[in-house]
């Protein structure tokens, strides 16, 4: 069977019953829709990736073309990247609490923990946004060369998602305070923790690829 | 509501979500093992390429290479530990469309980064265009 005709089988609730009959049929059609829901946003996050990989085959391309002006071993500070992992990291990990609390409507465990999330996603970007001041306040804007256009496109376009991200996660305690625990609020909450931890992913290529290469080599 | 309504039960299903935990989604210890683990492992790693970027203890040109290795396992950690993909018979779909996303990406990063050092390399070097 296609993946096409599988997938609309799901959607259906018709191959849930069969492979679970112990379950009731509206209680297995609510599984299989989060199944469902969750697939296609999994398939929209593979697609940003693919778009995040065109900004770094740009970035290795232009890496040496400085135009004369600043590398990165001159502009960057890997004691700030040190603190911005971390603290993604860190955010990554509370955003899985979050989700188990919002699984098991425990409200502290839910609300705590996408509190702290949205704390970590603040650190990191208050630090992003300093390091980007400091470097356009010494003339290494994106502007200056090739290398700084690939390095500003790259990295900011992962600040912005990140900027997105911290707005779904205010949505997301704002919807559970106002609808509670319901089905469909339970799955953007999967869909918000599933982009959350991609950009974690992302940006472990980042620090790798940018950060840690541009000072090793 | 009925009583098993209130919590979501992931075992029924024939599939599992990206993101949804492989066991039963409600132990919250269970599940929040997971994420420990995860968290212990990307932090080791984490901390290990970060080490070694600065270090004069390896050889040097072994760096960029060590750094790429860690960089896809501590992917790796992530997509298991966070993302929950694994290898599951209810994970078939997740992991195909993964494989094909990889595939994309690997084309277009390998795919430049070929085209463009040869087009580099063949070009007519700036200071004998004028002669």
């Amino acid at each position: 069977m296609s993946i096409a005709a599988r997938t609309t089988g799901i959607g259906l609730g018709g191959e849930g019953a069969a492979g679970a009959p112990s379950v009731p049929h509206e209680f297995s059609e609510i599984v299989q829709k989060r199944v469902i829901v969750g697939y296609g946003f999994w398939i929209f996050l593979l697609s940003d990736i693919i778009m995040f990989s065109a900004f770094f085959a740009t970035y290795a391309v232009l890496v040496n073309e400085t135009a004369g002006g600043p590398s990165g071993r001159d502009l960057f500070h890997l004691n700030i990247v040190a603190f911005e992992t971390a603290f993604l990291l860190l955010s990554s990990f509370t955003c899985g609490v979050a989700s188990i609390g919002a699984r098991a409507r425990r409200d502290g465990m839910y609300y705590g923990a996408m509190a702290v999330t949205a704390l970590f996603g603040a650190g990191f970007l208050f630090l992003e946004v300093h390091e980007f001041v400091g470097m356009i306040a010494i003339g290494a804007g994106p502007q200056r060369s090739a290398f700084l256009s690939a390095f500003f496109t790259l990295v900011g376009c992962h600040g912005l998602h990140v900027t997105l991200g911290l707005m779904w996660l205010l949505t997301m305690m704002a919807q559970v305070f106002a609808k509670g625990y319901r089905h469909d609020i339970l799955r953007r909450i999967l869909c918000f923790a599933l982009f959350w931890h991609t950009l974690d992913i992302i940006w472990v290529a980042i620090f790798t690829v940018v950060y840690l290469l541009g000072m090793a080599v | 509501m009925s009583d098993t309504d209130a919590r979501l039960d992931l075992h029924g299903a024939s599939d599992h979500a990206p993101g949804d935990e492989p066991t039963s989604g409600h132990e919250i210890a269970e599940g929040l093992l997971g994420y420990i683990v995860g968290l212990f492992l990307a932090a080791l790693i984490t901390a290990v390429a970060f080490f070694i970027s600065g270090t004069s203890l390896v050889w040097q040109p072994s760096i960029p290479v060590a750094l790429l290795v860690l960089a896809v396992a501590q992917m790796g950690v992530h997509l298991v530990f966070f993302l929950h993909i694994t290898t599951g018979p209810d994970n078939y779909n997740n992991v195909l469309a993964l494989a094909f996303g990889v595939l994309i990406v690997g084309l277009i990063i390998v795919g430049s980064m070929w085209i463009m050092t040869n087009m580099n390399h063949n070009m007519i070097p700036m200071n004998m265009m004028h002669m």
